[in-house]
Protein backbone atom coordinates (compact mmCIF):
# COMPACT_ATOMS: atom_id res chain seq x y z
CA UNK A 1 0.00 0.00 0.00
CA UNK A 2 1.22 3.60 -0.85
CA UNK A 3 1.44 6.29 2.38
CA UNK A 4 -1.67 7.95 0.87
CA UNK A 5 -3.42 4.68 0.92
CA UNK A 6 -2.44 3.92 4.51
CA UNK A 7 -3.33 7.35 5.91
CA UNK A 8 -6.99 7.51 3.73
CA UNK A 9 -7.37 3.81 5.65
CA UNK A 10 -6.41 5.51 9.19
CA UNK A 11 -8.65 8.44 8.15
CA UNK A 12 -11.61 6.29 7.95
CA UNK A 13 -11.06 4.26 11.09
CA UNK A 14 -10.88 7.43 12.84
CA UNK A 15 -14.32 8.58 11.44
CA UNK A 16 -16.08 5.02 12.51
CA UNK A 17 -16.07 6.26 15.95
CA UNK A 18 -18.58 8.24 17.46
CA UNK A 19 -16.79 10.25 19.77
CA UNK A 20 -13.04 11.17 21.68
CA UNK A 21 -13.30 8.79 24.13
CA UNK A 22 -14.09 6.24 21.60
CA UNK A 23 -10.86 6.99 19.50
CA UNK A 24 -8.67 7.56 22.91
CA UNK A 25 -9.34 4.24 23.70
CA UNK A 26 -8.62 3.00 20.11
CA UNK A 27 -4.79 4.55 20.41
CA UNK A 28 -4.43 3.19 24.10
CA UNK A 29 -5.12 -0.72 22.51
CA UNK A 30 -2.45 0.64 19.27
CA UNK A 31 -0.12 1.85 22.11
CA UNK A 32 0.00 -1.75 23.30
CA UNK A 33 0.98 -3.31 19.92
CA UNK A 34 3.45 -0.73 18.95
CA UNK A 35 6.60 -2.60 17.64
CA UNK A 36 8.81 -1.91 20.61
CA UNK A 37 12.30 -1.10 20.08
CA UNK A 38 15.07 -2.84 20.96
CA UNK A 39 16.80 -2.13 23.79
CA UNK A 40 19.47 -1.29 22.42
CA UNK A 41 18.34 1.32 20.56
CA UNK A 42 16.70 2.95 23.62
CA UNK A 43 19.55 5.37 23.90
CA UNK A 44 19.20 9.00 25.33
CA UNK A 45 20.58 9.93 21.19
CA UNK A 46 17.29 8.32 20.46
CA UNK A 47 14.98 10.54 22.29
CA UNK A 48 13.02 13.07 20.24
CA UNK A 49 13.06 16.40 21.97
CA UNK A 50 10.41 18.70 22.37
CA UNK A 51 7.85 15.74 23.75
CA UNK A 52 7.15 15.85 27.16
CA UNK A 53 6.96 12.40 27.52
CA UNK A 54 9.97 10.40 25.97
CA UNK A 55 9.73 9.08 23.00
CA UNK A 56 12.39 6.65 21.48
CA UNK A 57 12.45 5.89 17.75
CA UNK A 58 14.62 3.88 15.60
CA UNK A 59 15.20 3.60 12.18
CA UNK A 60 16.65 1.23 10.00
CA UNK A 61 16.86 0.53 6.10
CA UNK A 62 16.22 -3.22 4.67
CA UNK A 63 15.98 -3.78 0.56
CA UNK A 64 15.33 0.33 0.54
CA UNK A 65 12.78 0.54 3.11
CA UNK A 66 12.88 2.01 6.11
CA UNK A 67 11.71 0.47 9.18
CA UNK A 68 10.65 2.51 12.49
CA UNK A 69 10.47 0.87 15.87
CA UNK A 70 9.56 3.32 18.87
CA UNK A 71 8.73 3.15 22.58
CA UNK A 72 7.46 5.84 24.71
CA UNK A 73 6.33 5.90 28.53
CA UNK A 74 3.42 7.21 28.48
CA UNK A 75 0.68 4.99 26.47
CA UNK A 76 -1.36 7.50 24.75
CA UNK A 77 1.85 8.77 22.75
CA UNK A 78 2.89 5.34 22.16
CA UNK A 79 -0.46 5.02 20.26
CA UNK A 80 0.27 8.35 18.11
CA UNK A 81 3.52 7.11 17.20
CA UNK A 82 2.44 3.57 16.21
CA UNK A 83 0.05 5.37 13.74
CA UNK A 84 2.77 7.61 12.74
CA UNK A 85 4.79 4.02 12.11
CA UNK A 86 1.48 2.74 10.67
CA UNK A 87 1.74 5.39 7.67
CA UNK A 88 5.71 5.62 7.45
CA UNK A 89 6.87 2.21 8.43
CA UNK A 90 7.88 0.13 5.48
CA UNK A 91 8.33 2.48 2.67
CA UNK A 92 11.23 3.96 0.27
CA UNK A 93 12.74 7.13 1.78
CA UNK A 94 11.51 9.39 -0.90
CA UNK A 95 8.00 8.15 -0.64
CA UNK A 96 8.21 9.14 3.22
CA UNK A 97 10.00 12.76 2.44
CA UNK A 98 7.16 13.39 -0.62
CA UNK A 99 4.55 11.98 1.49
CA UNK A 100 2.06 14.65 3.30
CA UNK A 101 0.85 14.43 6.82
CA UNK A 102 -2.64 16.10 6.22
CA UNK A 103 -4.40 13.23 7.70
CA UNK A 104 -3.36 14.17 11.30
CA UNK A 105 -5.64 17.41 10.57
CA UNK A 106 -8.47 14.71 8.80
CA UNK A 107 -8.61 13.06 11.89
CA UNK A 108 -8.63 15.82 14.07
CA UNK A 109 -5.82 14.55 16.16
CA UNK A 110 -4.21 17.72 17.37
CA UNK A 111 -7.16 19.53 18.44
CA UNK A 112 -7.77 17.08 20.81
CA UNK A 113 -4.13 16.75 22.20
CA UNK A 114 -2.83 18.81 24.62
CA UNK A 115 -1.09 21.84 23.27
CA UNK A 116 2.91 19.93 24.48
CA UNK A 117 1.16 17.06 22.93
CA UNK A 118 0.40 18.27 19.57
CA UNK A 119 3.92 19.89 19.78
CA UNK A 120 5.47 16.26 20.28
CA UNK A 121 3.32 15.48 17.57
CA UNK A 122 5.03 17.75 15.25
CA UNK A 123 8.22 16.86 16.47
CA UNK A 124 7.54 12.78 15.66
CA UNK A 125 7.01 13.53 12.24
CA UNK A 126 9.98 15.99 12.12
CA UNK A 127 11.99 13.16 13.56
CA UNK A 128 10.49 10.51 10.82
CA UNK A 129 11.11 13.05 7.44
CA UNK A 130 14.88 13.73 8.94
CA UNK A 131 15.81 9.75 9.07
CA UNK A 132 14.12 10.05 5.56
CA UNK A 133 16.40 12.27 4.43
CA UNK A 134 20.14 11.12 6.19
CA UNK A 135 18.93 7.49 4.46
CA UNK A 136 18.03 9.35 1.47
CA UNK A 137 21.29 9.91 1.25
CA UNK A 138 23.09 6.99 1.49
CA UNK A 139 20.96 5.45 -0.77
CA UNK A 140 22.10 8.22 -3.56
CA UNK B 1 -12.58 31.72 65.29
CA UNK B 2 -15.65 32.54 63.17
CA UNK B 3 -16.47 32.87 59.66
CA UNK B 4 -18.81 33.19 57.11
CA UNK B 5 -19.48 30.57 54.87
CA UNK B 6 -19.44 30.31 51.17
CA UNK B 7 -22.34 30.18 49.58
CA UNK B 8 -20.82 28.12 46.58
CA UNK B 9 -24.04 28.64 44.30
CA UNK B 10 -23.50 32.49 44.60
CA UNK B 11 -19.47 32.55 44.69
CA UNK B 12 -19.71 30.64 41.07
CA UNK B 13 -22.01 32.77 39.71
CA UNK B 14 -19.69 35.28 40.22
CA UNK B 15 -17.15 33.30 37.58
CA UNK B 16 -18.40 33.34 34.14
CA UNK B 17 -15.78 30.48 33.04
CA UNK B 18 -16.91 28.15 35.32
CA UNK B 19 -20.71 27.94 33.59
CA UNK B 20 -19.01 26.94 30.08
CA UNK B 21 -18.23 23.25 28.79
CA UNK B 22 -15.13 21.47 27.63
CA UNK B 23 -15.56 18.65 25.21
CA UNK B 24 -19.00 18.56 25.45
CA UNK B 25 -18.97 18.49 29.56
CA UNK B 26 -19.03 21.61 32.26
CA UNK B 27 -15.94 22.25 33.04
CA UNK B 28 -14.23 20.92 36.07
CA UNK B 29 -11.59 23.56 36.58
CA UNK B 30 -8.57 22.23 38.98
CA UNK B 31 -5.84 24.16 37.44
CA UNK B 32 -6.14 26.83 40.19
CA UNK B 33 -2.34 26.63 41.61
CA UNK B 34 -1.12 27.52 37.64
CA UNK B 35 -3.94 30.32 37.34
CA UNK B 36 -7.03 31.15 39.20
CA UNK B 37 -10.48 32.36 37.40
CA UNK B 38 -11.60 36.13 37.66
CA UNK B 39 -15.30 36.76 38.51
CA UNK B 40 -17.01 39.41 36.92
CA UNK B 41 -16.64 42.15 39.12
CA UNK B 42 -12.79 41.77 38.26
CA UNK B 43 -13.56 42.28 34.44
CA UNK B 44 -15.85 44.52 34.98
CA UNK B 45 -12.69 46.57 36.38
CA UNK B 46 -10.88 45.72 33.25
CA UNK B 47 -13.59 46.55 31.11
CA UNK B 48 -14.55 49.90 32.71
CA UNK B 49 -10.58 51.51 32.35
CA UNK B 50 -10.63 50.99 28.72
CA UNK B 51 -13.99 52.45 28.59
CA UNK B 52 -14.07 55.17 30.58
CA UNK B 53 -10.69 56.48 31.85
CA UNK B 54 -8.06 54.81 29.38
CA UNK B 55 -4.62 57.09 29.59
CA UNK B 56 -1.27 56.94 30.50
CA UNK B 57 -0.04 57.51 34.19
CA UNK B 58 2.03 59.93 36.82
CA UNK B 59 2.68 62.37 33.80
CA UNK B 60 -0.24 63.81 32.03
CA UNK B 61 -2.01 67.03 33.52
CA UNK B 62 -5.22 65.96 31.48
CA UNK B 63 -8.44 64.78 33.66
CA UNK B 64 -8.30 61.06 32.34
CA UNK B 65 -4.68 60.91 33.29
CA UNK B 66 -5.29 61.98 36.17
CA UNK B 67 -8.12 59.69 36.89
CA UNK B 68 -5.97 56.55 35.65
CA UNK B 69 -2.89 57.59 38.17
CA UNK B 70 -5.53 57.73 41.35
CA UNK B 71 -7.15 54.46 40.69
CA UNK B 72 -3.55 52.45 39.77
CA UNK B 73 -2.28 54.41 43.04
CA UNK B 74 -5.23 53.45 45.07
CA UNK B 75 -4.80 49.77 43.66
CA UNK B 76 -1.27 50.41 45.79
CA UNK B 77 -2.80 51.33 48.48
CA UNK B 78 -5.03 48.40 48.53
CA UNK B 79 -2.57 45.76 47.96
CA UNK B 80 -0.51 47.87 50.74
CA UNK B 81 -2.92 47.17 53.32
CA UNK B 82 -3.55 43.77 52.32
CA UNK B 83 -0.01 42.60 53.06
CA UNK B 84 0.25 45.11 56.01
CA UNK B 85 3.29 46.79 54.24
CA UNK B 86 4.71 49.89 56.29
CA UNK B 87 4.53 52.35 53.42
CA UNK B 88 2.90 52.58 49.89
CA UNK B 89 6.10 52.70 47.86
CA UNK B 90 7.30 49.19 49.45
CA UNK B 91 4.90 47.71 46.74
CA UNK B 92 6.73 47.52 43.53
CA UNK B 93 4.02 46.40 40.46
CA UNK B 94 5.65 44.14 38.03
CA UNK B 95 4.87 41.88 35.35
CA UNK B 96 4.85 38.97 37.98
CA UNK B 97 6.18 36.67 40.50
CA UNK B 98 9.23 35.95 38.32
CA UNK B 99 9.84 39.78 37.32
CA UNK B 100 9.45 40.72 41.04
CA UNK B 101 12.38 37.84 41.79
CA UNK B 102 14.79 38.97 39.09
CA UNK B 103 14.89 42.60 40.33
CA UNK B 104 16.14 41.46 43.77
CA UNK B 105 18.45 38.80 42.11
CA UNK B 106 19.68 41.29 39.38
CA UNK B 107 20.20 43.56 42.02
CA UNK B 108 22.17 41.69 44.73
CA UNK B 109 24.61 41.17 42.10
CA UNK B 110 25.91 44.72 43.05
CA UNK B 111 25.87 43.44 47.00
CA UNK B 112 27.58 40.08 46.39
CA UNK B 113 30.80 38.66 46.53
CA UNK B 114 32.81 35.28 46.48
CA UNK B 115 32.85 33.60 48.74
CA UNK B 116 28.93 35.11 50.07
CA UNK B 117 26.05 32.06 50.14
CA UNK B 118 22.75 31.56 49.07
CA UNK B 119 20.23 29.51 50.95
CA UNK B 120 16.75 27.89 48.67
CA UNK B 121 14.63 25.39 49.34
CA UNK B 122 14.22 21.76 47.36
CA UNK B 123 11.06 22.69 46.80
CA UNK B 124 11.68 25.99 44.72
CA UNK B 125 9.45 26.41 41.65
CA UNK B 126 12.11 26.83 38.87
CA UNK B 127 11.22 30.82 39.04
CA UNK B 128 12.76 31.00 42.56
CA UNK B 129 15.95 28.88 41.62
CA UNK B 130 17.51 30.17 37.94
CA UNK B 131 17.32 34.08 38.34
CA UNK B 132 19.74 32.88 41.59
CA UNK B 133 22.05 30.44 39.66
CA UNK B 134 22.24 32.89 37.38
CA UNK B 135 23.46 35.65 40.27
CA UNK B 136 26.00 32.78 41.74
CA UNK B 137 27.44 32.54 38.38
CA UNK B 138 28.17 36.53 38.19
CA UNK B 139 29.17 36.79 41.65
CA UNK B 140 31.02 33.71 42.70
CA UNK B 141 28.59 33.48 45.23
CA UNK B 142 27.52 29.81 46.77
CA UNK B 143 24.46 28.70 46.60
CA UNK B 144 23.23 26.24 49.19
CA UNK B 145 20.03 23.79 49.08
CA UNK B 146 17.64 22.88 52.03
CA UNK B 147 16.63 19.21 51.52
CA UNK B 148 13.31 17.64 51.71
CA UNK B 149 11.66 15.01 53.24
CA UNK B 150 9.39 12.12 52.20
CA UNK B 151 6.31 13.67 53.23
CA UNK B 152 7.22 16.61 51.45
CA UNK B 153 8.68 19.31 54.23
CA UNK B 154 11.51 20.90 54.63
CA UNK B 155 14.21 19.42 57.02
CA UNK B 156 15.02 22.30 59.49
CA UNK B 157 18.01 20.50 61.18
CA UNK B 158 19.61 20.84 57.77
CA UNK B 159 18.47 24.36 57.35
CA UNK B 160 20.32 25.18 61.11
CA UNK B 161 23.54 23.65 59.55
CA UNK B 162 23.32 25.73 56.23
CA UNK B 163 23.46 28.77 57.82
CA UNK B 164 26.44 30.89 59.20
CA UNK B 165 28.14 34.66 59.03
CA UNK B 166 28.48 34.06 55.15
CA UNK B 167 24.61 33.69 54.31
CA UNK B 168 23.59 36.75 52.87
CA UNK B 169 20.10 36.09 51.01
CA UNK B 170 17.79 32.99 51.48
CA UNK B 171 14.89 32.06 49.33
CA UNK B 172 12.00 30.44 49.73
CA UNK B 173 8.46 29.40 48.55
CA UNK B 174 5.48 30.21 51.14
CA UNK B 175 3.93 27.25 49.68
CA UNK B 176 5.38 24.84 47.33
CA UNK B 177 3.63 25.36 44.20
CA UNK B 178 3.79 20.97 43.22
CA UNK B 179 3.33 19.73 46.59
CA UNK B 180 0.70 22.08 48.36
CA UNK B 181 3.31 22.27 51.57
CA UNK B 182 2.92 24.78 53.82
CA UNK B 183 7.01 26.05 54.67
CA UNK B 184 7.22 27.42 58.10
CA UNK B 185 8.83 30.61 56.95
CA UNK B 186 8.80 32.69 60.60
CA UNK B 187 11.19 29.94 61.71
CA UNK B 188 12.82 30.74 58.39
CA UNK B 189 13.18 34.39 58.91
CA UNK B 190 13.75 34.30 62.60
CA UNK B 191 16.78 31.98 62.13
CA UNK B 192 17.76 33.69 58.61
CA UNK B 193 17.79 37.38 60.53
CA UNK B 194 19.76 35.56 63.37
CA UNK B 195 23.16 35.01 61.28
CA UNK B 196 22.35 38.87 59.89
CA UNK B 197 20.50 36.81 56.31
CA UNK B 198 17.72 38.82 54.39
CA UNK B 199 15.07 36.54 53.17
CA UNK B 200 12.71 36.28 50.08
CA UNK B 201 9.23 34.69 50.36
CA UNK B 202 7.55 33.62 47.53
CA UNK B 203 4.01 34.02 47.77
CA UNK B 204 2.35 33.37 44.44
CA UNK B 205 1.28 29.73 45.84
CA UNK B 206 0.41 31.21 49.49
CA UNK B 207 -0.92 34.31 48.55
CA UNK B 208 -4.58 32.59 47.04
CA UNK B 209 -5.17 31.02 49.98
CA UNK B 210 -3.15 32.72 53.03
CA UNK B 211 -2.92 36.26 53.84
CA UNK B 212 0.51 37.15 55.04
CA UNK B 213 1.52 39.86 56.99
CA UNK B 214 4.81 41.33 56.05
CA UNK B 215 5.46 43.30 58.99
CA UNK B 216 4.50 40.56 61.77
CA UNK B 217 6.63 37.94 60.14
CA UNK B 218 9.57 40.59 59.63
CA UNK B 219 9.96 39.71 55.99
CA UNK B 220 12.46 41.47 54.19
CA UNK B 221 11.13 40.67 50.26
CA UNK B 222 7.79 39.41 49.38
CA UNK B 223 6.64 38.70 46.03
CA UNK B 224 3.16 37.12 44.10
CA UNK B 225 1.50 37.24 41.02
CA UNK B 226 -2.21 38.79 40.86
CA UNK B 227 -3.25 35.89 38.12
CA UNK B 228 -3.26 33.42 41.19
CA UNK B 229 -5.76 36.04 43.14
CA UNK B 230 -8.42 36.03 40.73
CA UNK B 231 -6.72 39.02 39.22
CA UNK B 232 -5.90 39.70 35.57
CA UNK B 233 -2.48 37.81 34.41
CA UNK B 234 0.73 40.32 33.68
CA UNK B 235 0.25 41.41 37.16
CA UNK B 236 2.26 41.16 40.24
CA UNK B 237 4.23 42.80 43.38
CA UNK B 238 7.50 42.78 44.73
CA UNK B 239 7.47 43.81 48.26
CA UNK B 240 10.73 44.86 50.16
CA UNK B 241 11.53 46.72 53.07
CA UNK B 242 12.19 50.58 52.15
CA UNK B 243 15.95 50.27 53.13
CA UNK B 244 16.48 47.54 51.20
CA UNK B 245 15.11 48.29 47.69
CA UNK B 246 16.52 51.58 48.10
CA UNK B 247 19.94 49.77 48.13
CA UNK B 248 18.81 48.17 45.24
CA UNK B 249 20.32 49.08 41.92
CA UNK B 250 17.62 50.06 39.33
CA UNK B 251 16.54 46.43 37.30
CA UNK B 252 15.44 48.27 34.08
CA UNK B 253 16.32 51.72 32.44
CA UNK B 254 13.53 53.77 30.83
CA UNK B 255 11.50 56.30 31.31
CA UNK B 256 9.10 56.85 34.84
CA UNK B 257 12.16 55.29 36.80
CA UNK B 258 14.41 58.68 36.65
CA UNK B 259 14.43 61.86 38.63
CA UNK B 260 17.01 63.68 36.28
CA UNK B 261 18.03 62.67 33.22
CA UNK B 262 21.31 64.33 31.00
CA UNK B 263 23.89 62.44 29.04
CA UNK B 264 26.65 63.12 31.92
CA UNK B 265 24.66 61.86 34.60
CA UNK B 266 21.09 60.05 35.58
CA UNK B 267 19.71 60.36 38.96
CA UNK B 268 17.00 57.72 39.37
CA UNK B 269 13.55 58.29 40.88
CA UNK B 270 12.63 57.72 44.48
CA UNK B 271 10.73 54.43 45.47
CA UNK B 272 8.38 52.67 44.19
CA UNK B 273 8.96 54.13 40.54
CA UNK B 274 13.02 53.19 40.31
CA UNK B 275 11.79 49.89 39.63
CA UNK B 276 8.72 50.57 37.63
CA UNK B 277 9.95 51.87 34.23
CA UNK B 278 8.49 52.17 31.17
CA UNK B 279 4.49 52.03 30.96
CA UNK B 280 3.22 49.55 33.25
CA UNK B 281 0.28 47.40 32.82
CA UNK B 282 -2.45 50.00 33.96
CA UNK B 283 -5.30 47.80 33.62
CA UNK B 284 -3.81 44.92 35.45
CA UNK B 285 -2.28 47.20 38.37
CA UNK B 286 -5.74 48.39 38.91
CA UNK B 287 -7.36 45.06 38.49
CA UNK B 288 -5.06 43.23 40.93
CA UNK B 289 -6.60 46.04 43.35
CA UNK B 290 -10.22 44.95 42.79
CA UNK B 291 -9.13 41.23 42.87
CA UNK B 292 -7.90 41.60 46.36
CA UNK B 293 -10.89 43.81 47.44
CA UNK B 294 -12.98 40.68 45.70
CA UNK B 295 -11.37 37.95 47.57
CA UNK B 296 -11.41 40.41 51.08
CA UNK B 297 -14.99 40.97 50.72
CA UNK B 298 -15.57 36.84 50.79
CA UNK B 299 -12.83 36.25 53.40
CA UNK B 300 -9.77 34.53 53.69
CA UNK B 301 -10.44 32.53 56.80
CA UNK B 302 -13.86 31.58 55.05
CA UNK B 303 -11.44 30.76 51.32
CA UNK B 304 -9.02 28.94 53.76
CA UNK B 305 -11.52 26.84 55.93
CA UNK B 306 -13.74 25.88 53.00
CA UNK B 307 -10.82 25.12 50.72
CA UNK B 308 -9.15 22.85 53.38
CA UNK B 309 -12.78 21.13 53.83
CA UNK B 310 -12.49 20.14 49.99
CA UNK B 311 -8.72 18.75 50.20
CA UNK B 312 -9.61 16.51 53.42
CA UNK B 313 -12.67 15.13 51.68
CA UNK B 314 -10.34 14.66 48.04
CA UNK B 315 -7.10 13.36 49.96
CA UNK B 316 -9.90 11.01 51.66
CA UNK B 317 -11.72 9.50 48.36
CA UNK B 318 -7.81 9.42 46.79
CA UNK B 319 -6.79 7.43 49.14
CA UNK B 320 -9.73 4.76 48.22
CA UNK B 321 -8.63 4.52 44.75
CA UNK B 322 -6.58 1.84 44.23
CA UNK B 323 -2.63 2.27 42.89
CA UNK B 324 -3.41 6.12 43.93
CA UNK B 325 0.26 7.05 45.60
CA UNK B 326 0.07 11.13 46.49
CA UNK B 327 3.08 13.27 46.30
CA UNK B 328 3.53 15.64 49.83
CA UNK B 329 1.67 14.89 53.33
CA UNK B 330 2.97 17.63 54.69
CA UNK B 331 0.58 18.18 58.20
CA UNK B 332 -0.18 22.13 57.03
CA UNK B 333 -1.06 22.16 53.55
CA UNK B 334 -3.05 24.18 50.99
CA UNK B 335 -5.89 22.75 48.46
CA UNK B 336 -3.19 20.62 46.19
CA UNK B 337 -3.26 17.20 45.15
CA UNK B 338 -0.17 15.99 43.60
CA UNK B 339 -0.61 12.14 42.80
CA UNK B 340 0.15 9.22 40.41
CA UNK B 341 -1.49 5.92 39.61
CA UNK B 342 0.95 3.25 39.43
CA UNK B 343 1.87 1.47 35.58
CA UNK B 344 0.52 4.95 34.36
CA UNK B 345 2.25 7.99 33.01
CA UNK B 346 0.44 11.12 34.60
CA UNK B 347 0.26 12.54 30.75
CA UNK B 348 -1.99 9.62 30.10
CA UNK B 349 -4.63 10.53 33.34
CA UNK B 350 -4.40 14.05 32.42
CA UNK B 351 -5.12 13.65 28.70
CA UNK B 352 -8.27 11.40 29.56
CA UNK B 353 -9.71 13.59 32.28
CA UNK B 354 -9.64 16.37 29.94
CA UNK B 355 -11.52 14.68 27.48
CA UNK B 356 -14.33 14.27 30.37
CA UNK B 357 -14.19 18.05 30.72
CA UNK B 358 -11.57 18.36 33.83
CA UNK B 359 -8.70 20.55 34.01
CA UNK B 360 -5.95 19.23 35.91
CA UNK B 361 -1.81 19.80 35.53
CA UNK B 362 -0.03 16.98 34.87
CA UNK B 363 3.60 16.99 34.08
CA UNK B 364 6.64 18.36 36.53
CA UNK B 365 5.25 21.64 38.02
CA UNK B 366 7.99 23.82 37.00
CA UNK B 367 10.04 21.99 39.53
CA UNK B 368 12.05 19.62 38.62
CA UNK B 369 13.98 18.92 41.33
CA UNK B 370 11.32 17.64 43.64
CA UNK B 371 10.33 15.08 40.95
CA UNK B 372 13.89 14.43 40.76
CA UNK B 373 13.66 13.54 44.64
CA UNK B 374 10.37 11.44 43.96
CA UNK B 375 12.17 10.01 40.93
CA UNK B 376 9.12 10.50 39.08
CA UNK B 377 8.34 12.15 35.61
CA UNK B 378 5.78 14.12 36.68
CA UNK B 379 2.23 14.18 38.64
CA UNK B 380 -1.36 14.77 37.88
CA UNK B 381 -2.02 18.07 40.33
CA UNK B 382 -5.35 19.00 40.96
CA UNK B 383 -5.60 22.38 42.76
CA UNK B 384 -8.75 23.63 44.64
CA UNK B 385 -10.28 27.04 44.85
CA UNK B 386 -12.99 28.22 47.32
CA UNK B 387 -15.02 28.41 43.92
CA UNK B 388 -15.02 24.51 43.43
CA UNK B 389 -17.02 22.37 44.82
CA UNK B 390 -17.42 18.56 46.23
CA UNK B 391 -19.56 17.80 43.75
CA UNK B 392 -16.80 18.85 41.30
CA UNK B 393 -14.31 16.56 42.99
CA UNK B 394 -16.58 13.25 42.81
CA UNK B 395 -16.82 14.16 39.13
CA UNK B 396 -13.23 14.26 39.01
CA UNK B 397 -13.25 10.81 40.89
CA UNK B 398 -15.55 8.70 38.31
CA UNK B 399 -13.64 10.37 35.55
CA UNK B 400 -10.12 9.18 36.89
CA UNK B 401 -11.80 5.83 37.38
CA UNK B 402 -12.42 5.65 34.36
CA UNK B 403 -8.80 6.83 33.05
CA UNK B 404 -7.38 4.03 34.80
CA UNK B 405 -9.66 1.43 33.48
CA UNK B 406 -9.16 2.43 29.61
CA UNK B 407 -4.99 2.98 30.50
CA UNK B 408 -4.37 -0.09 32.78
Amino acid sequence: MTIQEIQDEIVEEFNLFEDWMQRYEYMIELGKSLPLIAPEFKTDDNIIKGCQSKVWVHAELKDNQLLFSADSDAIITKGIIAILIRAFSNQHPKDILDADTNFIDQIGLKEHLSPTRANGLVSMIKQIKLYAIAFQTQLN
Amino acid sequence: MTYKEIDSKKVRADFPILSREVNGQPLVYFDNAATSQTPQQVIDVIVDYYSRYNANIHRGVHRLSQEATDAYELARQTIQTHFNAAKAHEIILTSGTTHAINIVASGYAALLKEGDELVVSAMEHHSNIVPWQMLCEKTGAQLKVIPMTQLGTLDMDAYDALLNKNTKLVFVNHVSNALGTVNPIEEIITKAHAVGAKVLVDGAQAAPHIKADVQALDIDFYVTSAHKLCGPTGVGMLYGKQDLLNALPPYQGGGEMIAEVTFAKTTYADLPHKFEAGTPNIAGGIAFGAALDYMNEIGFEAIAAFENELLVYATNELEQVEGVQIYGQAPEKTAVLSFNVKGIHPYDLGSILDQMGIAVRTGHHCAQPIMDFYQIPGTVRASFSFYNTKEEIDRMLVALKRAISMLQ
